[in-house]
């Protein structure tokens, strides 16, 4: 559904040549829900504009939807839906026009843009504001009307960029409700992008991670995270037993950066708890590890068989973060805050 | 989302391409046209600044010789030509808040062509001066305007060419400007406030020094405004009647060829 091939994208600032998109290849398949995720400026957008055809990219080749971007972008934008990170209708306008002129725009004609538009209007609950114009509805309803304007033509291959920015918890969970329907009931491609960590996790299939312009992950989540992250464990054991604990856990054949460290008496927490001993801090020893819930007990029986007392013991599963982490050095929250 | 099951991949072309052309031009002609039907926003404010003309500065022209006859009849054919400079030259901010809101990059993605993109949208704003030039014309009447049917006419189709040429070229700056509605701004008036003073518009040029005449000659607006003054005292076979019409036919081909090409290379 899309291919790409060395698509490359350079800007001109004051003189400066400036390369958002740096030779990226990416391969879709029809039905694939993916999402691309990077911190703000690392190409995600420029990549989607070159995509939908909005933007000619400097170097390289991208197959849209079997259309050629570059010698059929009209092909590509007749298969294509968008909705972009603005609003895609225009103030002054009537809700129900918007969609029936974009159905229309798409060849539609008068009478099956009209039923199209009904019936998203309905999917969408924007029934109600149908003869109101765009620049009165609140935030939820502008941003579905988006969503229905992308859909007037019933895309093969639907392109959302940051679709959940904006939105509050509600209007959030009723996006992805839709766009799960979408692809249930049409089998519609989905390829977005988001900087939401929890959205990519949670809602696709696959995530290509971009940083810089380049691609440098793709895969389910979950492969990404037990690949380059790993679970992170972390056992408290009593005061001073640090060192023997670690010896022991570094015997588990994935265990890494293993790290101990000191809880002072107070904090912490169910030791103060642990029967027949007094409250003098405690020792943790944390480290990453393949399969952490499996890893856990057998770490506690060879804790117990060196006499070493467990006082809690906790797996962490990795987030898309840990990811970003340790394939960037740098926090993708972080970097959504240098601005780009 | 569940129920029919019609798809539109390919455009349906009964007429062909020229067809297909047509209709996408008349599509987003009428789209643009659609909230002004309701509440003519548009129309009103285009016609305030030279209705400020008409009441203010107008009536300071009675009795000023060169103007000849009534200066209604000398002062309105050119008030009709600024609203066209100034009202339809302003069209190109719709198109920065399209640009800036999303909803432009939003019609970009459809199949829909460029030009017909960038036709539409002018075509609207020449069929708004028509209205507004035809509704001073009316308006002055009453205070000695003399309508020649056939003058005013051929002086309305005019202004109309000459609204497709402002308007595009008013869509061109707005794409070129990249999302920066005071580069708008301050081009057009850069360019607004010469064109208008040599045009001979508010004052007869030939009074002023010679430069100043000379000047006035290579402003295309000046021989529309002397084509205007002509076509409404009723003298349609006036040479200065086919040098406005030469001149506004260029002006809307150079700004068609500017606009759509602007419309083309729209990469927001």
């Amino acid at each position: 559904m899309i291919h790409t091939r060395g698509l490359t994208r350079h800007f001109r600032v004051k003189g400066e040549v400036v390369e958002a998109v740096r030779g990226i290849d990416i391969d879709v398949e029809e039905g694939e829900l993916v999402a691309f995720l990077g911190p703000n400026g690392a190409g995600k957008s420029t990549s989607l504009r070159m995509l939908t055809t909005l933007l000619p990219p400097t170097a390289g080749t991208a197959i849209v939807a079997g259309c050629d971007i570059r010698t059929d972008p009209l092909g590509a934008r007749r298969r294509i839906g968008y909705i972009g990170q603005g609003r895609g209708s225009g103030d002054q306008f009537r809700v129900r026009d918007e969609l029936v002129f974009q159905g229309r725009f798409h060849g539609l004609s008068r009478a099956a843009a009209r039923r199209r538009a009904d019936e998203l209007l309905a999917t969408l609950g924007l029934e109600a504001v149908a003869t109101r114009v765009a620049s009165t509805l609140s935030g939820g309803q502008r941003r579905r009307l988006d969503i229905a304007l992308g859909l007037m033509h019933r895309p093969e291959l639907l392109f959302l960029d940051e679709p959940a920015t904006g939105l509050d918890p509600h209007n959030r969970a009723n996006l992805w409700e839709h766009i799960r329907r979408l692809r249930e009931e049409h089998g519609t491609t989905i390829f977005l992008t988001t900087h939401y960590l929890d959205e990519a996790d949670t809602m696709a299939e696959r995530v290509m991670i971009i940083d810089h312009g380049r691609v440098i992950a793709d895969d389910t989540p979950e492969r990404l995270k037990a690949d380059l992250a790993g679970d992170r464990i972390t056992v408290t054991v009593g005061k001073g037993e640090a060192a023997r604990a670690a010896e022991i856990a570094a015997r588990i054949p994935t265990a890494h950066e293993i790290t101990t460290g000191r809880q002072a008496p107070d904090a912490a927490g169910p030791a103060a708890a642990a029967p027949g001993r007094p409250d003098e801090g405690a020792d943790t020893v944390t480290f990453r590890v393949k399969n952490g819930p499996a890893v856990l007990p057998e770490l506690v029986r060879a804790l117990d068989a060196a006499e070493l007392w467990t006082v809690a013991a906790e797996v962490r599963r990795p987030t898309l973060d840990d990811v970003f982490l340790a394939l960037t050095g740098r926090s993708l929250r972080e970097s959504d805050q240098e601005g780009a | 989302m569940t129920t029919t099951t019609a798809t539109a991949v390919t455009a349906p072309g009964p007429l062909g391409r020229a067809g297909n052309f047509l209709r996408e031009v008349g599509l987003v002609f009428a789209r643009e046209i659609s909230p002004e039907l309701r509440v003519p926003i548009g129309l009103i404010l285009g016609m305030l600044q030279p209705l400020v003309f008409l009441v203010l500065f107008g009536p300071l022209l009675g009795g000023m010789p060169g103007l000849g006859g009534s200066h209604w009849q000398w002062f309105v054919p050119g008030i009709l030509v600024m609203i066209g400079m100034f009202g339809t030259g302003a069209a190109g901010y719709g198109v920065l808040v399209e640009a800036g809101g999303g909803s432009l990059e939003r019609v970009l993605v459809t199949p829909l062509s460029r030009a017909a993109m960038l036709i539409g949208r002018t075509l609207k704003e020449a069929l708004t001066l028509l209205v507004q030039g035809a509704l001073i014309t009316l308006l002055m009447a009453p205070f000695g305007l003399r309508i020649h049917v056939a003058g005013v006419a051929a002086g309305l189709a005019l202004l109309v060419v000459v609204g497709v040429g402002v308007g595009s070229l008013s869509f061109a700056l707005a794409l070129a400007v990249k999302r920066s509605p005071s580069l708008f701004w301050a081009v057009q008036q850069f360019a607004q406030f010469p064109l208008l003073l040599t045009s001979g518009v508010l004052l007869p040029v030939e009074a002023g020094p010679a430069w100043l005449a000379a000047v006035s000659r290579f402003n295309p607006f000046t021989y529309v405004v002397d084509a205007e003054r002509a076509l409404f005292a009723g003298d349609l076979a006036a040479p200065a009647a086919g040098y406005g019409a030469l001149a506004a036919a260029a002006i809307a081909a150079i700004g068609l060829a500017l606009g759509i090409r602007g419309m083309r290379r729209a990469t927001l």
